[in-house]
């Protein structure tokens, strides 16, 4: 990874001499930056291994689906908010999850508690159990299963 | 109408949405059978309403005082990060102290282990000091 990254500051030093300005301008730099960024994502699979940038737009997804997750959820509640007949079935259901360490539990608690229908109750203390109550477990539980194993994923592509 | 005062328009607008949000989430919270449901009311649509007000406010004092409000930014992270952890702080402590859940209830696979624990924090295992 270091390797890619030395390479595109290279690259950039580069631009910034085939431009032969008068002066050291920081855009100059950034656009050769930019051009690198390019130049090394044709050319990563050369060194064996990922890109050195896969764990920014690793981080950009997961912010990305943290915030449509609470539009979504924020949605459902305000329409089971305003239904004239509340008929909610709750439930707390136990999910075992693949993650572990400081880092990725909290990030799938966090992330579980603004999908649609569930916030986490108990976490078990060796942090591999999720208890989840979920606002009706008749409706939401296949859904949350499934964004469950979506999440674990997003996370792991930023955590591994 | 300027692009000046479209944008605080759209500011506006945004801070208005929150605040309904806001409103029919405080009605969920009345609304809804017991305390882990009204959970979902206090964490979901009020961080979103928050985070509304605020990103309105943000965008408001971009635009029409030229201020890129550092605090703004650091209000929306921080909502962020506290407002699903608080709920589950709310609702673990109200199952801790025996809160009745509605009746409504279809499964909860958290009893038995949780009584377990119970039973276990009463009688501790006997353990001998020396060994």
């Amino acid at each position: 990874m270091a390797a890619q990254f030395v390479l595109n500051i290279f690259i950039a030093f580069l631009w910034m001499m085939f431009r032969d300005e008068d002066v050291l301008r920081v855009s100059t730099f950034l656009t050769g930056y930019a051009v690198g960024i390019v130049i090394v994502f044709l050319m990563y699979r050369f060194f064996g291994k990922k890109f050195y940038l896969h764990r920014l737009y690793a981080v950009i997804k997961l912010i990305f689906i943290f915030n449509s997750e609470l539009f979504q959820s924020a949605y459902l509640v305000l329409k089971t908010v305003l239904t004239p007949k509340l008929n909610l079935q709750p439930g707390i259901f136990k999910y075992e999850t693949v993650l572990k360490g400081e880092w990725e539990v909290p990030l799938l608690a966090l992330l579980l508690t603004l999908t649609p229908g569930s916030v986490v109750m108990e976490v078990a203390p060796e942090g591999d159990v999720f208890y989840v109550h979920a606002m009706d477990i008749v409706k939401y539980k296949e859904n949350l299963l499934r964004s469950l194993g979506k999440f674990e994923k997003a996370i792991m592509e930023v955590t591994r | 109408m300027n692009v000046s005062e479209t944008v605080e328009f759209i500011a506006a607008l945004f801070i208005l949405f929150g605040s309904i949000i806001s409103v029919i989430s405080a009605f969920g919270i009345i609304r809804f059978p017991d305390v882990y449901s009204r959970a979902h009311a206090a964490t979901k649509s009020s961080t979103l309403a928050v985070l509304l007000t605020l990103f309105g406010a943000f965008i408001y004092f971009w635009i029409s005082e030229g201020i890129i409000s550092v605090r703004l930014i650091l209000g929306i992270i921080f909502v962020y990060i506290t407002s699903p952890t608080a709920g589950h702080l709310i609702i673990r402590a109200a199952y801790r102290s025996n809160v009745a859940r509605t009746e409504t209830t279809k499964v909860d696979e958290l009893k038995e282990v949780y009584e377990a624990y119970e039973r276990q924090q009463k009688n501790p295992p006997h353990h001998t000091e020396d060994g």
